[in-house]
């Protein structure tokens, strides 16, 4: 076991039961999230990137335990997350923290913003009394809003500014790890450049940990030191964010980087069109999951389980064809 | 953006309730009968138990504006005490009703499993007795009176309430903000009844307004078999039934609290079906 890692997932399952029929037996599982392993080191940024459906959403709330996972452990600082009871979950709970995709969801709306930011500061007994004021001023301006602020509701404001008072909740227990959940992907693009440049700011600050989840690769590029590339509730490769983009060796990123449109109309990118859609994860296909869609096909990819295999040191890949 | 004045989901409703013209015919009817039941020592023309024999079952006139009643009582003084009882059966059952049901709807939708298979099927089996014919035997059963019409109407009618609350929980549950209340360590009671509960209270209000008129008539409907609120404590249901066995001469003696039952049902159901579209107010 590594002691420099903040946390270490290994082989971590989430399965939803699919029942049916008239006894409403157990007919099946969706496996959202089916034998994940990655490690976040402190302070860094791993990004996680992958279609929609494919799990992304679940293995963040897994970690966190908003869902309960089927199997595997999470360990966070070398205490296994899965094991703890309520009320060291509750403990926990001030290190990690979560960002959500939609901001217009993720806060109450009968709720003034000072008690939404206050809220975990009275939960864990941070501040109470006059000084909560104070403090809910203080994570406001960190966040780029006014004092007044906090006297409002939050359909008073934009979705950028939603955002915000999502992440000054989040920031308010002083985390060491945060799940970002897409958070940026329900805003306009010019508002995404600058919650993304708050959320480095912060974390260049506070030494902050992030798992950043989006289906948009320019984003991850910027915001990531490592990437995480997932189909079909598995992680087909893992390399550092300069590896993955100049050296993409899985079938499956080297199509995502190809769906990224170019800035300039002039430069000749490879086409690579993937056929049909992702499979259902209730049903996938044999072998490696990846198969019927994948350009590389050959005998034996129907027929074997991949695993990730170092190709160079930091980067892994689950692919027989590139990674023998 | 100056402004230091912040919109709450209330002035919201409030605000499109004050445009809406039968919400403020519903509530100008209601706010007439709380000030009257409120007042009744101070309006009522006379005592409503003072027997005049010389002056029995006479037709309105300027001493006695809506006559008297077989023992010479003054009609229009006992219905106005006869509102407080209407009024106050409103409330309370209603009330006890709320109550039952916000919190077994409100456990039930956010526990799920056994815990709501077990609420509901008992919701279930309260539902296949016809509540009107439950009420006639437990009253039948205790002693007839105010209170006991109050409780049993009360712990008759959650089941709405409860099947309401709990919707509203399946779908509020689901929410990021209360992923949000637990990912920060909320305990489960905080999210029930402060984070999810204020956002299911607007179908509750509505239907509890609704309920209200439905009480009083359920009141009105006991007192006028004589299992409700017993002589000679006046009720609008029991003044209904004394005037019943006179209705060929003393027509008076009925129809006015009959208007009374008429339009104060009248003037919640408004209020209620003005608030079910002003409280429809998107926050987002």
């Amino acid at each position: 076991m590594n002691n420099n890692l903040l946390l270490e997932v290994n082989s971590l399952k989430t399965w939803f039961p699919i029942y049916s029929g008239v006894f409403s037996r157990r007919t099946g599982d969706v496996k959202a999230v089916d034998d994940v392993s990655l490690t976040i080191a402190p302070g860094e940024t791993l990004g996680l990137v992958g279609e929609s459906g494919c799990g992304k959403t679940t293995l963040g709330r897994s970690i966190l335990r908003l869902i309960e996972p089927t199997g595997g452990s999470v360990k966070f600082e070398n205490r296994n997350v899965l094991a703890m009871n309520r009320s060291e979950l509750r403990a926990i709970r001030r290190k990690m923290q979560v960002i959500f995709q939609d901001p217009y969801a993720s806060l109450n709306p009968r709720m003034t913003v000072g008690r939404i930011v206050a809220e975990p500061l009275v939960i864990h007994k941070i501040v109470s009394g006059g000084r909560l004021e104070e403090k809910v001023a203080e994570l406001l301006a960190q966040v780029g809003l006014r004092p007044e602020h906090s006297r409002r509701y939050p359909h008073e404001f934009s979705g950028g500014q939603r955002q915000r008072i999502g992440i000054a909740r989040a920031l308010a227990l002083n985390p060491k790890f945060i799940v970002g959940d897409e958070p940026v992907s329900a805003l306009d693009v010019s508002v995404q450049a600058q919650v993304l440049n708050l959320m480095v700011s912060l974390k260049e600050k506070f030494n902050i940990a992030y798992l950043f989840i989006s289906h948009d690769l320019s984003v991850i590029r910027h915001i990531a030191d490592r990437v995480a590339v997932m189909y079909l509730g598995k992680i087909v490769e893992t390399a550092s964010r300069d590896d993955l983009f100049s050296n993409p060796v899985h079938p499956y990123t080297d199509a995502l980087l190809a769906a990224v449109p170019a800035p300039d109309p002039k430069t000749k990118t490879k086409k690579i069109i993937l056929r049909g859609d992702i499979p259902s994860p209730a049903n996938p296909p044999s072998g490696c999951y990846f198969h019927p869609r994948c350009p590389l096909r050959r005998e034996g990819c129907d027929s074997t389980r991949q695993v990730l295999k170092d190709v160079a040191p930091g980067h892994r890949v689950a692919c027989m064809v590139k990674a023998p | 953006m100056s402004s230091d004045r912040s919109a709450s989901f209330w002035m919201l409703v409030l605000n499109r309730l004050r445009k809406d013209w039968f919400a403020i015919a519903g509530g100008a009817i209601v706010l007439l009968l709380l000030t009257v039941a409120v007042l009744a020592p101070v309006i009522a023309p006379y005592d409503p138990g003072s027997v005049e024999t010389a002056r029995l079952l006479e037709p309105p006139s300027a001493d006695h504006w809506l006559g008297t009643d077989e023992l010479g009582r003054d009609v229009l003084s006992r219905m106005i005490y006869g509102a407080r009882i209407s009024l106050m059966v409103g409330f309370i059952a209603v009330g006890i009703a709320t109550l039952i049901g916000v919190i077994v709807g409100a456990v039930s939708g956010y526990y799920g499993g056994w815990v709501d298979e077990l609420m509901m099927r008992f919701v279930d089996v309260m539902l296949t007795f016809p509540s009107f014919f439950l009420i006639l035997a437990v009253i039948a059963m205790l002693e007839p009176s105010i209170v006991n019409v109050m409780i049993v109407i009360g712990i008759t009618g959650w089941m709405g309430v409860a099947r309401l609350v709990r919707a509203e929980f399946l779908s509020l549950k689901e929410r990021d903000f209360v992923a949000a209340a637990r990912s920060i360590g909320q305990s489960d009671a905080i999210i029930i009844f402060r984070h999810i509960l204020p956002n299911a209270m607007a179908p509750v209000l509505v239907s509890a307004t609704l309920g209200i008129a439905g009480a009083i008539l359920t009141e009105s409907a006991l007192s006028f078999l004589g299992i409700g609120v017993q002589p000679p404590t006046p009720s609008w249901g029991s003044i209904l039934t004394e005037g019943k066995n006179y209705i060929e001469f003393a027509w008076w003696l009925s129809l006015f609290p009959g208007l009374a039952i008429l339009f104060t049902v009248l003037g919640y159901n408004l209020l209620g079906e003005s608030l079910r579209d002003a409280l429809d107010v998107r926050l987002n």
